[in-house]
């Protein structure tokens, strides 16, 4: 996948996010979106190891060791964070107190179903957090490419890869397109950089509506 | 048990026998014991152990050295992955692999150590993770009944300790230290610095010393 494709899909999943959230974000593009963010668009991060509050990255030569993500990268705290234990974390996603997260799949399946921890044949040894923020997050939004790297298609009519939870997806953002989930279907409400009806149709084997909104991009 | 003063690594590591089950503290490396961890490779024999941490180590580094000496028997993680031997340890049968949620292991072990006899969580609910695992439906909504993790022994690491046991964590290096410092039968702390009792602001206390019974000074 290009960096192109990955600062596209980002930039307008930074877009899904509102003023005062509180936010998880998960390995890969869905970090990319913090740089995204419009100025008025303050959100409040937090990673699963126990931190409300991420900054950005810090400069080099200022890395603590004590103070990583969940990706266990080096981070900064903002003024106003707070740290707590891992049970306390997950109470926190599973007890429904974040309003967001973002993280990536390998596939979502109409109803909402996500896969993104196992692919069979290979390690299936890592499940990590997200589990718990699929089920737990208010809003779940998938950053993906629309398709592998083999060209199969990533929004799918059903999972063929292990569910990480089932009906749980409510926004996925691909390179060509936005869906949203509602009343049980999945719509198709924006075509992104000159994709058309025809390019999204080609690589969606999911059932959806075509439901256009007038586009979020500034 | 009461915390009587600072002891060595060494001494401390002998607490853990063959066939224990042994939390270890740390999210990857950061807040893991590492200097229980040495000793335990360098000055223990103990075998056939049960590790129950949510990485194994880095190759060479923390729970990484224990898994090349071979003496894992099983390992209970959230991500074993971080640690592409333990992966292949896991493949080639040497190590028997149980893989939890990383939230409803922090639950479990957080349930341990508060006699909490099971809980049910919806993550993991039809799922593989799922499999063999009872079920039931709450407030319309499918849930998983998860029991229980305690431990013979837990080794974690504490930023500061006071000398009665009293621990501070240092930010994300807290993680999944302050639970199994609670779910297991025998407690040994290291900590990166040990201050006079009085030190610690009573409110700053994140694990009272009743859980602590051995205290070892990083180093």
């Amino acid at each position: 996948m290009s960096d192109d494709i990955r600062l596209r899909i980002a930039e307008r999943a930074a877009r899904e996010l509102r003023p005062g959230e509180v936010v998880n974000l998960g390995i890969g593009i869905p970090n990319l979106i913090p740089g995204m963010l419009e100025e008025d668009t303050e959100v409040f991060l937090h990673t699963e190891n126990g931190l409300l509050g991420v900054g950005p990255r810090p400069l080099a030569g200022d890395f603590d060791p004590d103070l990583i993500d969940a990706a266990k990268q080096p981070v900064t705290a903002l003024a106003g964070a707070s740290y707590f234990d891992s049970a306390t974390s997950f109470a926190m996603i599973r007890g429904g107190h974040l309003d967001v997260a973002v993280l990536g799949a390998l596939e979502v399946s109409a109803a909402g179903d996500i896969a993104n921890w196992a692919v069979p044949g290979k390690d299936v040894l890592g499940v990590g957090g997200a589990m718990d923020l699929v089920v737990g997050a208010r809003r779940v939004i998938v950053t993906m490419t629309a398709t592998s790297s083999r060209g199969e298609p990533k929004v799918v009519a059903e999972c063929k890869y292990p569910l990480t939870a089932a009906g749980v997806v409510d926004v996925i953002v691909t390179e060509l397109s936005v869906f949203r989930r509602r009343d049980g279907q999945l719509h198709l409400t924006e075509l992104l950089d000159g994709a058309t009806l025809d390019d999204v149709a080609a690589v969606t084997t999911a059932p959806y509506l075509v439901s256009l909104e007038e586009s979020h991009a500034r | 048990m009461t915390v009587r003063g600072v002891i060595s690594a060494t001494e401390a590591v002998g607490r853990v026998r063959s066939g224990d089950t042994v939390m270890v503290g740390g999210f990857g490396l950061v807040g893991a014991p590492l200097t229980l961890l040495d000793a335990l490779v360098e000055h223990s024999d103990a075998t056939d152990l049960t590790i129950v941490s949510n990485n194994i180590g880095e190759p060479g580094r923390g729970l990484g050295k224990l898994l090349r000496q071979g003496r894992i028997r099983r390992g209970i993680s959230s991500y074993f992955t971080s640690n592409p031997e333990a992966v292949a340890a896991v493949n080639e049968g040497r190590i028997e692999a149980t893989l939890v949620p990383q939230g409803t292991f922090a639950e479990a072990i957080r349930a341990g150590g508060a006699g909490i006899g099971g809980f049910y969580t919806p993550v993991g609910a039809g799922t593989l993770l799922a499999v063999g695992k009872e079920e039931r439906e709450i407030g319309g909504v499918r849930h998983v009944l998860e029991e229980p993790i305690h431990a013979d022994v837990a080794l974690v690491y504490a930023a500061r300790a006071d000398a009665l046991g009293n621990l501070w964590y240092r930010r994300t290096a807290r993680n999944f230290n302050p639970l199994m410092a609670a779910a297991a039968t025998i407690t040994i702390a290291e900590a990166g610095e040990v201050v006079p009792v009085g030190a610690l602001e009573p409110e700053s206390v994140v694990t009272p010393h009743l859980y602590v019974d051995y205290l070892v000074e990083r180093g």
